[in-house]
């Protein structure tokens, strides 16, 4: 068993970084909904505020490292250009989506989409982050904000979930290859 | 926009809402300017080269970059302004969607083919 560099890469940062990210938020999302929805929120105890805290910081890091990592690492060995005369393009996705019509719009609807749209996520979690860290309890009196934080953090939800749905589909169709190498267990031979 | 300064009761200790509407309505700025400077590099070839800062991401590299320093400047100066105030809220949030909504917008590829 073996897996190359950038697979892996594209690894950490889809399922690594990306997945745990929305499997986070829709967690925080149940938690913001049930202290939104409520007109006199629960006084939380000192040990839930802590951890609600911590729990919106963690999905912060999560998030910018999805982001950046997609951005910064994976990106340029997807959008490669393929030398002149290039037959094989499979170490090319970009150029491969678009070298046919039946996958041309995993890239000119899919990634033109999500390498943009991933970036709210980021940045409506990093300020949801901000005003459950500054206010803590303080929050349950106010409303409005309460209302506000929810909604961006349901936009950081629908943003990570288009992103991560065209990634794991882009990379379906033309996987992101190549690099090192690396073993992972040799088989026996049956 | 309506500010007051805070009126805190002693016994009570409630925060002024101003540093959160502030972080608000920066992501909204934020996210609109990310998309203001997708749709731009879409259309024309100068403001995407423009935006190249780091090659092997292309144009992404200076809409994002560009964004989340305005992002960053812009909650900066609402937090001073508004940090230690209440601020009628309601209005600014709203403005705060409405530029989060056309940031989803303005993002989506067959809506920036329309222009």
């Amino acid at each position: 068993m073996e897996i190359t560099m950038r697979s892996l890469w594209t690894l950490i940062h889809g399922m690594g970084f990306g997945a745990l990210y929305l499997l986070a938020c829709s967690g925080a999302l149940v938690e913001l909904y049930r202290f939104t929805i409520s007109a006199a929120p629960a006084e939380p105890t000192p040990g839930q505020e802590r951890f609600l805290k911590g729990y919106m910081f963690a999905m912060v890091v999560l998030a910018w490292a999805a982001v950046l990592t997609g951005a910064y690492v994976i990106y340029p060995w997807y959008r490669a250009a393929a030398p002149p005369g290039t037959a094989d393009l499979s170490m090319f996705p970009q150029r491969l989506l678009m070298s046919s019509p039946t996958t041309i719009d995993w890239h000119s609807l899919g990634m033109e989409w999500k390498e943009h749209v991933a970036w709210f996520a980021p940045i409506s979690i990093t300020m949801a982050a901000f005003v459950v860290i500054k206010y803590g309890r303080d929050l349950k009196h106010h409303r409005q904000l309460r209302t506000a934080v929810l909604s961006f953090t349901l936009v950081s939800f629908l943003a990570a979930g288009i992103a991560g749905f065209f990634g794991a589909m882009i990379n379906k169709y033309a996987p992101v290859q190549g690099g090192h190498t690396l073993q992972l267990s040799h088989g026996e031979e049956k | 926009m309506n500010t007051s300064e805070t009126a805190v009761s002693p016994s009570t200790s409630i925060l002024p809402n101003g540093s959160g509407v502030a972080a608000i309505l920066a992501a909204g700025i934020g996210s609109f300017v990310l998309a203001v400077l997708a749709f731009a590099g879409d259309k024309s070839v100068a403001v995407k080269s423009s935006l190249v800062f780091y090659k092997p991401t292309g144009a992404l590299s200076g809409v994002t970059t560009t964004a989340i320093l305005v992002w960053l400047f812009t909650w900066g100066i609402l937090e001073w302004r508004w940090g230690k105030k209440t601020i009628a809220a309601g209005r600014v949030i709203a403005v705060a969607f409405v530029l989060l909504g056309l940031s989803l917008l303005l993002t989506f590829p067959p809506v920036v083919d329309l222009f």
